[in-house]
């Protein structure tokens, strides 16, 4: 770790990103962990979590570009990534529990009945 | 379908997809020398020769300009509804009105539905579900349901609308 | 700074992991374990990550591609699994 040599503006803004993405991850994990039903848990995981990381992924994109000098785009890759394909993934896990017929919490509106 | 092997369309189907995946390469290996360059254009050419026979019906973007615009509205609505959806897993959970609605589409290209899909589970308290190719709808659920049809008509003036623009 | 935020956000991270963990236990249902694995894999992006700046190698994202491209597909496969495995039709 040699970051002294950082300007402080930098590091504050890299700080923050590690930060905002850890806790907005860690609500993420919470929401799956903790709420009632399936269709709701789909919820934290594709958003929550991936924007958490997609934000360590740039802190850590800041904060290499700095120390090597010139910037290094494979984390930017990785989030890119990850924003297409949690979309993918939440919908196939979403039809797979539909397929399931797995029960909504109670008061689920319009609740499908295939 | 045959294509004659001396035609462009063999050769050089999509000369953009190319360009792009020759970008996607030195984004890769992150080294922009002469070298990584030709062997990235190299593959642009190699990757769709091969892959063309599995490729689905060319999507038509239209217009890049407005394409641009919707994925800048995209990020920051992305950023808002992490904001909501992070509330209300903090609350506790009999606050919570999950449901599920039927959005009738009115976009019919694949590669456009696709993106529209991707785009209601990126965005506020909703995930698409199921795509009814019949019916041309989206199951989508919502954490917060309030009104439906508040839901479909924000769905369709804030995403589908700009869509159809860039699609048609 | 950024050496005393680290550990921080690791520790985050950390407690992230550990509630996926806590759903993959209790289920109750196969898809709630799908869910729970694919989270993982997300949370294990971000723990290589911040560990390549904690130890200043900065060559671990090769490693953080191929993860997210292994959760992406293997929750895709087991989803896919799930929907042509014990279907009426």
């Amino acid at each position: 770790m040699t970051s002294i040599d950082m300007p402080w503006t930098l590091q504050l803004v890299i700080v923050g990103f590690l930060l905002f993405g850890a806790l907005v991850a860690l609500i993420g994990s919470w929401g799956l962990a903790k709420l009632p039903d399936i269709y709701t848990r789909l919820h934290g995981p594709t958003k929550a979590s991936t924007l958490g990381v997609g934000c360590t992924l740039i802190g850590s994109l800041l904060y290499f570009s700095h120390q090597q000098g010139g910037v290094s785009f494979q984390e930017a890759l990785v989030t890119i990534f990850l924003f297409a394909t949690a979309p993918v993934s939440a919908h196939m896990m979403g039809k797979a529990a539909l397929r399931r017929r797995l029960k909504g919490v109670p008061g689920t509106r319009n609740m499908p009945d295939r | 379908m045959t294509i004659s092997r001396r035609s462009r369309q063999y050769w050089l189907p999509r000369p953009l997809f190319s360009l792009f995946l020759a970008l996607l390469w030195l984004l890769m290996v992150n080294d922009f020398s002469m070298a990584h360059v030709l062997l990235g254009l190299a593959l642009g050419v190699a990757i769709p020769v091969v892959t063309h026979a599995f490729w689905p019906e060319e999507a038509k973007i239209k217009r890049p300009l407005p394409l641009l615009r919707y994925l800048l509205v995209l990020l920051l609505d992305i950023l808002r509804s992490n904001l909501v959806v992070a509330l209300r897993i903090l609350r506790p959970a009999r606050h919570l009105r999950p449901g599920f609605f039927v959005y009738p589409l009115t976009l019919d290209d694949d590669f456009a539905i696709t993106i529209l899909a991707s785009t209601i589970s990126l965005t506020p308290g909703t995930v698409s579900l199921h795509y009814d190719s019949e019916a041309n709808t989206l199951l989508v659920h919502a954490l917060h349901l309030e009104d439906e049809a508040e839901a479909i008509a924000s769905i369709r003036e804030r995403y589908e609308i700009p869509l159809e623009e860039i699609f048609r | 700074m950024i050496a005393t935020i680290v550990p921080i956000a690791m520790a985050l991270f950390a407690v992230a992991a550990l509630l996926n963990l806590y759903r993959l236990a209790i289920g109750p249902d196969i898809v709630d374990r799908i869910l729970a694995l694919d989270t993982l894999m997300i949370n294990s992006i971000a723990l290589i990550v911040l560990s390549n700046i904690w130890m200043g190698f900065g060559m671990l994202f090769e490693l953080a591609l191929l993860i997210a491209l292994m959760g992406f597909v293997s929750t895709v496969a087991m989803s896919k699994y799930l929907l042509r495995g014990d279907v009426i039709e």
